[in-house]
């Protein structure tokens, strides 16, 4: 829901590069102390498309999602979002709201609350202090929060704590909240570090279900992963990252066999 | 469509609002009748000193409360809640003291007393309007919310949490004791307001005036217990728990962390404010050690003890602790501190829910064995 109060880039001509594209990073660099985590990275995502993104430890996957979500400042570069709207002036919430979830490495859910509340918080909708005082839940939204509880497979555990799920059930309890803010663009960070085979089996399809869903328009996913099977599982095109910029970028048959990637990465 | 009003009894359960009603007409009607009504040598008879003692307590328990709205909820340990006490008392304690009028002892129709012994000649600004009984009331109320609304807007849009906050809150109020200290702020210095006549006309050396100032302190904490209860069962409250848990995670939701925990913080101020505007005239004093950073640390050993986020359990902690310091600042006046300090250690190490999540695992212990909890530190 972009409104007059975003910042938006100056105007760029029908010809600029971020046009067309749900995100576009150009010449992002960030630097911590002198080391650069991210050095003129530069990447776009199109509508609808589902990516994989991977590269060795320190090769800024991470940093890169903060950039995105607005909790690191790039010292130089472009972040914009749907082509227009740059990410860089923005704070998280502000950025959350315009449509960009992210979950994170370790899956934090509100351990003290169920299901139920957990979603209903992610819930799309007003979020000022006085709305969210004098919110009451409506049918609609209730039937809303059913379905997801479908989707990630969690219906019968709605009125749980959620500190009493298993790691791989905190995912998808997460991955949940992220489709109740009915975001565009979905950033995944390591969606199956820690997870059992099956549970692996299960989030891949999962994914691969958000990516294909069009109910709610179409649907971006950026996926961080170190698992290459699962990278394999869901055919994606692959982004390799290396010292803060992108090394090689295709199918994952093209990048394995990219004697660059198999030396800094698959190699070793 | 659904009122707030719909909503509120909503959120309780009948076991609630009977325990409610009950406890509300014990207090409200009992303790008064059997202060009132039977004669002095009455076994029934409900001693003169008892009342004020009561309301002081449950001034306290209002004070706790709104401390747990902010810590036990919101996450937000405030080591300074005794400032907005003292300032809700302090500004209480002005009008009580315009109220004097010519009956201190230089006769002064517009000064008090302290400042025509410092020799002032006019009164200053600030002391304006405080003869109004209702300008009194809303400063009680403002003024803690201002100081509260601007300090946390600082502190929490400069993401200050945890031990920082407490700390900084500790800083608030030691800097205010020292203000309040000094002869030339204009509160009566060392000695604070005291020598209280009257309040809206009635005599505060009445029994039935301090009834009266009981009762009011009744409906307060009930009133408050209620708004409390509606904030904390809101999608808010939710808001805020979760804030509580995984602060970072609220905010990649969209929701403002600054703006939650500055709405939290400054009703409970606003709340704390009250409890003090309502202890000045029970105890016939205030000053600046109110302000005194121990004190504020002592509000948090009562919700601790009581049980930090159950709003009841607060109010059951200030009433305990400090029935139990008054017996034994009567009995054993040395004992008294090595007591609170053991309190807050047996508290922290054995009950960590307070004496309400003991009560919950007595209670559960009878059907079943109490399922495995988790305790994460706020």
């Amino acid at each position: 829901m972009p409104d007059e109060s975003l910042p938006i880039d100056e105007p760029r001509g029908s010809g600029s590069p971020a046009q067309g594209s749900i995100l576009y990073l150009d010449g992002v660099t960030v630097s911590f102390d002198g080391f650069k985590a991210l050095n003129a990275l530069s990447l776009v995502i199109a509508p609808g498309e589902l990516r994989t993104v991977i590269g060795p430890n320190g090769a800024g996957k991470t940093t890169m999602m903060d950039v995105i979500t607005g909790k690191t400042r790039p010292d130089a570069g472009d972040v914009l979002f749907d082509g227009h709207v740059d990410l860089t002036r923005l704070d998280e919430a502000a950025i959350a709201n315009l449509g960009i979830g992210r979950k994170f490495q370790k899956p934090t859910v509100f351990e003290k609350l169920s299901l139920f509340d957990n979603l209903e918080l992610a819930l799309k909708g007003p979020r000022g202090t006085l709305a969210t005082l004098f919110f009451t839940l409506s049918g609609e939204a209730k039937d809303r929060i059913g379905q997801v509880l479908t989707l990630v497979g969690l219906t019968d555990k709605a009125k749980l704590p959620a500190g009493q799920l298993s790691h791989g059930e905190k995912q998808w309890l997460e991955i949940g909240m992220l489709l109740m803010q009915d975001q565009r663009l979905l950033l995944l960070d390591e969606p199956v570090a820690g997870l059992t085979d099956a549970e692996t089996e299960a989030t891949a399809a999962l994914i691969l279900d958000l990516s294909r869903d069009r109910s709610l328009g179409e649907r971006s996913l950026v996926v961080v992963e170190h698992d290459m099977e699962f990278v394999r599982s869901l055919a994606a095109k692959v982004t390799v990252l290396h010292e803060g910029s992108v090394l090689a970028e295709g199918s994952i048959d093209a990048v394995q066999s990219n004697p660059r990637v198999v030396e800094v990465y698959l190699g070793r | 469509m659904t009122s707030p009003l719909h909503r509120l009894l909503q959120f309780h359960d009948r076991r609630f609002w009977l325990s409610f009603a009950v406890v509300g007409a014990v207090l409200l009607g009992l303790v008064p009748l059997l202060n009132l009504l039977p004669g002095e040598n009455s076994a029934l008879h409900l001693p003169n000193y008892m009342i004020p003692l009561l309301g002081k307590y449950l001034c306290y328990g209002l004070l706790a409360l709104a401390l747990d709205l902010v810590w036990g909820y919101a996450g937000v340990l405030s080591l300074g809640h005794g400032a907005f006490f003292a300032l809700g008392g302090y500004a209480m304690g002005m009008y009580l003291m315009r109220e004097i009028g010519t009956r201190g002892v230089y006769g002064n129709p517009l000064l008090p007393d302290f400042m025509v012994f410092l020799a002032w000649k006019e009164l200053p600004w600030y002391w304006m309007g405080f003869d109004h009984f209702a300008f009194a009331a809303l400063m009680v109320v403002l003024v803690p919310a201002c100081l509260a609304l601007v300090f946390g807007w600082l502190a929490f849009r400069s993401r200050i949490t945890g031990v920082y906050l407490s700390i900084i809150t500790q800083a608030m109020t030691f800097a205010l004791m020292l203000a309040f200290f000094r002869n030339e702020m204009g509160f009566g210095g060392n000695n604070g307001l005291t020598d209280f006549k009257d309040l809206l006309g009635f005599d505060l050396r009445d029994q039935t005036t301090k009834v009266a100032l009981y009762a009011a302190s009744v409906v307060a904490l009930g009133a408050a217990l209620l708004i409390c209860r509606f904030v904390v069962a809101s999608k808010l409250g939710r808001v805020m728990m979760a804030m509580r848990d995984a602060e970072s995670r609220v905010r990649f939701l969209g929701y403002s962390v600054t703006a939650t925990k500055l709405f939290a913080f400054t009703l409970s101020a606003a709340l704390a404010g009250i409890a003090g505007a309502l202890y000045v005239p029970q105890v016939g004093i205030i000053n600046p050690s109110e302000f005194s950073p121990a004190n504020s640390i002592e509000i948090a050993i009562w919700v601790a003890v009581g049980g930090r986020g159950t709003l009841v359990g607060a109010i059951l902690g200030a009433l305990a602790v400090n029935a139990a310091k008054t017996w034994l600042t009567g009995a054993l006046p040395d004992a008294w501190l090595f007591f609170l300090g053991a309190l807050f250690i047996a508290v922290t190490l054995v009950l960590p829910d307070g004496l309400t999540g003991l009560a919950g695992r007595l209670h559960r212990r009878r059907p079943k064995a109490p399922p495995a909890r988790e305790e994460k530190h706020a």
